[in-house]
């Protein structure tokens, strides 16, 4: 096994990987990586696995230590990541010599930066997962983002990576947007027309209290119309629920698993790693698509991330 | 039955349209008969009061494919015989420094704290579903006489243990999470253990009870 050393952790690092679906029944929500495509893509270069554990970064990176060097991948939003005073690029395998360090600052451009290691980050699974839930405490590194002096498994490197790069384009269909698409929610029609028409027709700026539990969006107010007490029911990723004083909610990776906010919409999940890459202070507004439109996003997206001759040059 | 889509991939099924035990009863068969029979393209399912969300492999099917698989199966699911309910009982130290909102919970329904704890215990409730952090169940029907509603400022942690009350429901805390609920003791006992079958002491349709204890007890069973 050998070994990764964070000597400086950033803002909020996490190992993550596609998370732990399937668990509602117990409370548990599926956690897992904020921005899903750009951990396959980092994953799918190194020839790992789509859905590898590797370090989520917020914001600021951390410095790693590889004492017996690694190949590792960086992708989503640019943190300036240099080895040896050398850039790095994203989207690339990069060999790190043994003893060499890994030095990640503030981002450039979006919210969240995947730091892939050929082998994968080697924690234990809980449910069947590797992710981390902050909320609760469980699964990753102790169920904590990491800190100074943790020393994690990373994978044996068993043969040689080739060099793997991306078709041109690939990542123009993929890139984190600003305008989400949206699907009606359950309760759409509990809120006034001019709730609805504010939420697709308006702004909307992403709150300094947003994380992966929820982003809270400041914009029009959607108070809905009907004020009769909703019953709790489960709420789906991505859900945007809306509390009393009109205040939009939009439900993420962490989430919980039930709620008794109305929701007016809710994000397709072909723009759901767009919400990872989004950054407290980010406008964003919201697009009305029908179901039908929705799922033949999404499924065009999975036959592009499922397709190596589509994806790699 | 009414079905409403949730998301792209995700449908809500609701079995009643009120709180109570015959809603629930049919949001339990339908979950035990797709968990004794799993569907490859379900990916989750999360029970609440009167409803199951379906979230699903939106690549294999579409919401209309959902709705007709789960039309069919309500059907068998509901001359599936009841399960006879596990008993699950849960010592609770009460007021004190566990439970911090004893006291004014009682004044302000003009109680002695006594009696407020007395309503809580004399009881046996019902596990309607687990939601919000992992292992935290949902127990209803709190006495009208203690209901009381949550706190206006979620506190920012609660110790794993406490006990909350908040509307007609009660509940634990797993772990130590925010919560908005008003505390009024605390068990030594570990709900939610992630190296332990089941992971969770209370599941889904489970009947719970509290006993009270002092706490003294509650130390030494935290010891033991």
């Amino acid at each position: 096994m050998s070994l990764l050393v964070v000597e400086a952790a950033g803002l909020q690092t996490t190992v993550q990987d596609f998370g732990r679906e399937g668990f509602g029944v117990l409370g548990v929500s599926a956690s897992g990586a904020a921005d899903a495509v750009a951990l396959r893509l980092g994953n799918l270069l190194l020839e790992n696995a789509g859905g590898m554990p590797a370090l989520e970064m917020t914001l600021t990176g951390g410095t790693f230590l590889f004492p017996d060097g690694a190949v590792i991948c960086l992708a989503g939003a640019n943190f300036g990541a240099q080895v040896d005073d050398k850039t790095m690029e994203l989207w690339r395998p990069h060999a790190v010599l043994p003893g060499k360090r890994v030095v990640l600052g503030a981002t450039r451009d979006h919210a969240r930066c995947y730091l892939c290691v050929a082998g994968g980050v080697a924690v234990a699974e809980f449910l069947g997962s590797a992710s981390t839930h902050l909320l609760s405490g469980l699964g990753g590194w102790e169920g904590r983002a990491l800190r100074k002096g943790d020393v994690l498994p990373i994978g044996r490197l068993e043969k040689s990576i080739r060099q793997r790069k991306l078709r041109a384009g690939v990542l123009d269909g993929l890139k984190p947007g600003k305008t989400l698409r949206v699907t009606r929610g359950p309760q759409f029609d509990w809120f006034a027309e001019e709730a609805r028409r504010a939420l697709t027709g308006g702004e909307f700026v992403v709150s300094e209290e947003s994380n992966r539990i929820g982003l809270r969006l400041d914009g029009p107010r959607l108070a809905a119309r009907l004020k009769t007490e909703m019953i709790s029911e489960g709420t789906p990723l991505g859900a945007i629920q809306v509390t009393p004083s009109g205040q939009a909610i939009l439900l993420f990776v962490e989430q919980q698993t039930t709620g008794g906010y109305p929701k007016i919409a809710n994000v397709i999940a072909a723009d759901l790693h767009c919400v990872g890459q989004l950054r407290p202070r980010d406008t964003i507004r919201f697009e009305e698509v029908s179901l039908e439109a929705a799922r033949a996003l999404w499924i065009e997206q999975q036959k592009l991330l499922g397709s190596e001759e589509r994806l790699f040059a | 039955m009414r079905f409403q889509a949730a998301s792209d991939q995700a449908l809500l099924v609701y079995l009643g349209e009120e709180i109570g035990a015959a809603a629930h009863e049919r949001v339990v068969q339908l979950l035990r008969l797709l968990q004794c029979e799993p569907i490859e393209w379900i990916r989750n399912i999360q029970p609440a009061y009167c409803s199951l969300l379906i979230t699903f492999d939106a690549v294999a099917v579409d919401h209309a494919d959902v709705q007709a698989k789960i039309s069919e199966l309500e059907k068998h699911a509901k001359k599936l015989p009841v399960a006879k309910p596990r008993l699950v009982e849960v010592p609770v130290c009460y007021g004190g420094e566990f439970g911090p909102d004893l006291e004014w919970v009682a004044a302000q329904r003009g109680l002695t704290a006594e009696k407020a704890v007395e309503l809580h215990f004399a009881q046996t409730y019902h596990a309607y579903f687990l939601g919000f952090a992992p292992g935290f169940a949902y127990l209803g029907d709190l006495a009208e006489e203690i209901a009381i509603p949550r706190l206006e400022t979620p506190r920012k942690e609660v110790p794993a243990g406490s006990v909350g009350i908040a509307g007609r429901q009660t509940a634990i805390y797993p772990l130590a999470t925010p919560g908005g609920w008003r505390l009024i003791g605390r068990t030594p006992l570990e709900l939610f253990k992630k190296d332990r079958e089941p992971l969770g002491l209370i599941g889904i349709g489970d009947q719970v009870r509290f006993r009270p204890i002092t706490r003294t007890e509650f130390l030494a069973m935290r010891r033991g």
